[in-house]
C-alpha cells in the first residue's frame, strides 16, 4: 500500500467536514473518489498534503505515519497536489511557475521542464508570459506540469476538469491516463463522476465527510445507487 | 553634544539670500536646487531601503512592520557606539546587522507566528509594540543621547556645479544602490528569492510546492532589518544616531512603500526617493519646519486619491 488513511476526521471549527474516512491506493493505481458538492473531497485532499490539519486519525505513506508532518515534509516524500482552481503563481511565467515545482528537490530541473514541453508543446510558447495570462485548460497543464517537476510518488488532482470547456475536459482526463500509464500514482477527485470513474481502476463516494461505497471504477459505474447520485441516470 | 538637526544631511546651500528673490541669479538657483537634490536623494536612499524592507516583510506575511525603523537605529547605535568602543568600522555594522536580524527574527517567532490568524490590525498593534520595546531597550543599552560617526571617506566636500556634497552622501547612496541590485537579483534570478516572491503570490500553492512558508516570513524579517541596519550604519554620520531615530525613519519608510503600491519594491524605493527629494525641497524652499509634514501630506494624499500607489499594489493572492 502506497496510502492508507484510516479514521481521518477533519474539522473546520465546528463543522465537521470528514468522518472517520477509511482509504488506500496502492502503487500504481488510478484511484478516483467522486462525491457532489461540498462532500468533502477538497478538505480530504487537504488534510492529505497537511495544509490542513486532522483532529484524528492516521495517514501513512510507505508505511510511514505522516500524519503530523509539515506540507513541505510531505511534498519531500513524493505527495504532490494539483490545487483546486489551479493555485498558479499569477505574475511568475510559466517557467518560473514550473521551476518552483522542482523546489524541493533542488539542482538543475532543466531537462525536467524540456519533458514538460515535450507533454504539452503549448507551455513552450508560452514560457516566459505570466502564467495568470494563460487560458484555463492551459493553466491546468502548467499546474499539472509543476506537481510533476517534482516526480511525484502520488499525485493528488482535485478536480481538473472543473471551468474547462467540454473539448478540454477531454483532453485533461487523457494526460490523467496516460500519466498512469507512465507508472505514476494517482488519485483524482472529480464531481465529473462518469469521466473520473471511467478511467479508474478503484473509486470511492464520499457523501457528507463520510465514505459511502467503494468498488472498483467500472462496478461503481455500473453500480445503480452511483447511476441515480451522480450519473443522473 | 548638539547634534544637526535631525535628517537634514547635507550642508546649508551656499547662498540662502538670492534665493526666492525675483532678481535671484540663476546660478545660485540652480545650485541651490542641486544642494536640495542631492540632500533629498541621500534621505531618500534611506527611505528607499526602509520602503524595501516594508515591502518584503508584507509580501511574506501580510504583515506592515512598523518595528522597521527601529532596525535602522539598532543599525545606526550599534555602528557609532562599537566604533567608539574601538570595533572596526566593517565589524561593527555586521554586529548591528546581526543583531537587528535578530532583533527581526524573534519579533516574528515569538509575536507574528504565534498570532498567526489574529487580524491585520492586532498585527500592527503587534509590531508597533515591538518597536516601542526595542527603543526601549535600546535607552536602557546606549542611552538617550545622540551618538556621532565618523564619516567613512572624510568630510571634505565634493563640489559639483556649485552644489558640496558630503562623501557620506556618495557613500550612502552608493551602499543603498549595491543593496537594491543585489535584492532585485535575489527575486528576480535565484530560486530561494522566487519562493519568496511566490509564498506572497499564493501562499497555499507556495506549501503544496514545499516551500517552507514560516521560513519564508523568518527570512523576510531578517532580510528586512538587515536592510535596515546597514542603512541605519551608513547614514549616521551625516545624521547621528539615537534610540528615538527610528520613529520618524521607520514612518517615511512606510510612506515610500504606500507611495509605491504596498508590496512592491521597486515602488518602494522610488517612493523613498520621491519623499526623500520632496521633503528637501519644500525644506530648502519653504522652511524645515515643513520638512516631517511632508511625508504625512503625500501619504494622505495617496490614501485617498490613489490608495494602490504610483505603482498598484500587490496582492497576496494570485492575479
Ligand atoms: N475553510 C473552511 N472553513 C469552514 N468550512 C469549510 C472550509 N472549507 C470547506 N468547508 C466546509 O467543509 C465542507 C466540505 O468542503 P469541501 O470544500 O471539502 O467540499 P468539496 O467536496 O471539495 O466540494 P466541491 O465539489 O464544491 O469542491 C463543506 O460543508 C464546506 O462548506
Ligand atoms: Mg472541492
Amino acid at each position: 500500500m502506497l496510502l492508507e488513511i484510516s479514521g481521518i476526521n477533519t474539522h473546520y471549527g465546528r463543522i465537521h467536514a470528514l468522518k472517520s474516512v477509511d482509504l488506500v491506493v496502492n502503487e500504481g493505481e488510478l484511484v478516483a473518489l467522486v462525491g457532489a458538492n461540498g462532500a468533502g473531497k477538497t478538505t480530504l485532499l487537504r488534510t492529505l498534503s497537511g495544509v490542513q490539519n486532522a483532529t484524528s486519525g492516521t495517514i501513512k505513506f510507505e508505511g510511514v505515519d505522516i500524519t503530523r508532518m509539515t506540507p513541505h515534509q510531505r511534498v519531500a516524500e513524493g505527495i504532490l497536489q494539483v490545487p483546486e482552481g489551479r493555485q498558479l503563481f499569477g505574475p511568475l511565467s510559466v517557467e518560473d511557475n514550473l521551476r518552483l515545482g522542482a523546489y524541493r528537490r533542488g539542482g538543475k530541473p532543466n531537462d525536467d521542464i524540456e519533458r514538460m514541453y515535450a507533454s504539452f508543446p503549448i507551455l513552450k510558447q508560452k514560457r516566459h508570459q505570466p502564467a495568470g495570462t494563460l487560458s484555463g485548460g492551459q493553466q491546468q497543464m502548467v499546474a499539472i506540469a509543476r506537481a510533476l517537476m517534482a516526480h511525484p510518488r502520488l499525485l493528488l488532482l482535485d478536480e481538473p476538469s472543473m471551468g474547462l470547456a467540454p473539448l478540454l475536459v477531454g483532453e485533461i482526463f487523457n494526460a490523467v491516463q496516460g500519466l498512469k500509464q507512465q507508472g505514476t500514482t494517482i488519485f483524482l477527485v472529480e464531481q465529473n463522476a462518469y469521466a473520473a470513474l471511467a478511467i479508474a481502476d478503484r473509486g470511492y463516494v464520499l457523501e457528507t465527510g463520510e465514505v459511502t461505497l467503494h468498488d472498483t471504477g467500472e462496478a461503481l459505474l455500473a453500480s445503480d445507487r452511483v447511476k441515480q447520485a451522480y450519473l443522473g441516470l | 553634544m548638539k547634534p544637526a538637526k535631525f535628517l537634514a544631511p547635507s550642508p546649508q546651500p551656499l547662498s540662502r539670500e538670492g534665493r526666492g528673490a525675483l532678481s535671484g541669479d540663476a546660478i545660485t538657483m540652480g545650485a541651490d536646487f542641486l544642494q536640495f537634490l542631492v540632500s533629498g536623494i541621500t534621505v531618500g536612499a534611506i527611505y528607499a531601503l526602509a520602503g524595501l524592507g516594508f515591502a518584503i516583510i508584507y509580501n511574506a506575511s501580510t504583515v506592515i512592520n512598523f518595528a522597521q525603523g527601529e532596525f535602522i537605529m539598532i543599525g545606526g547605535m550599534s555602528a557609532s557606539t562599537l566604533t567608539a568602543a574601538g570595533v572596526p568600522l566593517p565589524l561593527a555594522i555586521l554586529a548591528g546587522c546581526a543583531v537587528a536580524m535578530l532583533g527581526g527574527v524573534l519579533l516574528a517567532k515569538f509575536a507574528i507566528e504565534k498570532a498567526r490568524n489574529a487580524s491585520v490590525v492586532t498585527l500592527i498593534i503587534i509590531t508597533i509594540g515591538a518597536s516601542i520595546f526595542l527603543r526601549g531597550l535600546a535607552e536602557v543599552v546606549w542611552g538617550k543621547e545622540f551618538h556621532q560617526l565618523a564619516s567613512f571617506s572624510g568630510d571634505t566636500p565634493i563640489l559639483l556645479l556649485g552644489a558640496a556634497i558630503l562623501p557620506q552622501s556618495l557613500w550612502v547612496v552608493g551602499v543603498a544602490l549595491v543593496l537594491i541590485l543585489v535584492i532585485g537579483f535575489f527575486f528576480t534570478r535565484t530560486l530561494a528569492g522566487k519562493a519568496m516572491l511566490a509564498t506572497s503570490y499564493n501562499r497555499l500553492a507556495a506549501q503544496l510546492v514545499g516551500v517552507n512558508v514560516r521560513k519564508v516570513v523568518l527570512a523576510a524579517f531578517a532580510l528586512s532589518a538587515a536592510l535596515g541596519a546597514v542603512g541605519g550604519a551608513v547614514v549616521t554620520p551625516i545624521t547621528f544616531s539615537s534610540s528615538e531615530m527610528g520613529i520618524m525613519l521607520g514612518l517615511k519608510g512606510f510612506t515610500a512603500a504606500v507611495l509605491g503600491g504596498l508590496g512592491n519594491g521597486l515602488g518602494a524605493v522610488v517612493g523613498g526617493l520621491i519623499v526623500g527629494i520632496a521633503e528637501a525641497l519644500s525644506a530648502g524652499y519653504l522652511s524645515s519646519a515643513y520638512k516631517d509634514a511632508v511625508a504625512f501630506v503625500i501619504i494622505l494624499l495617496v490614501l485617498v486619491f490613489m490608495p494602490n500607489g504610483l505603482f498598484g499594489k500587490r496582492g497576496t493572492e494570485r492575479v
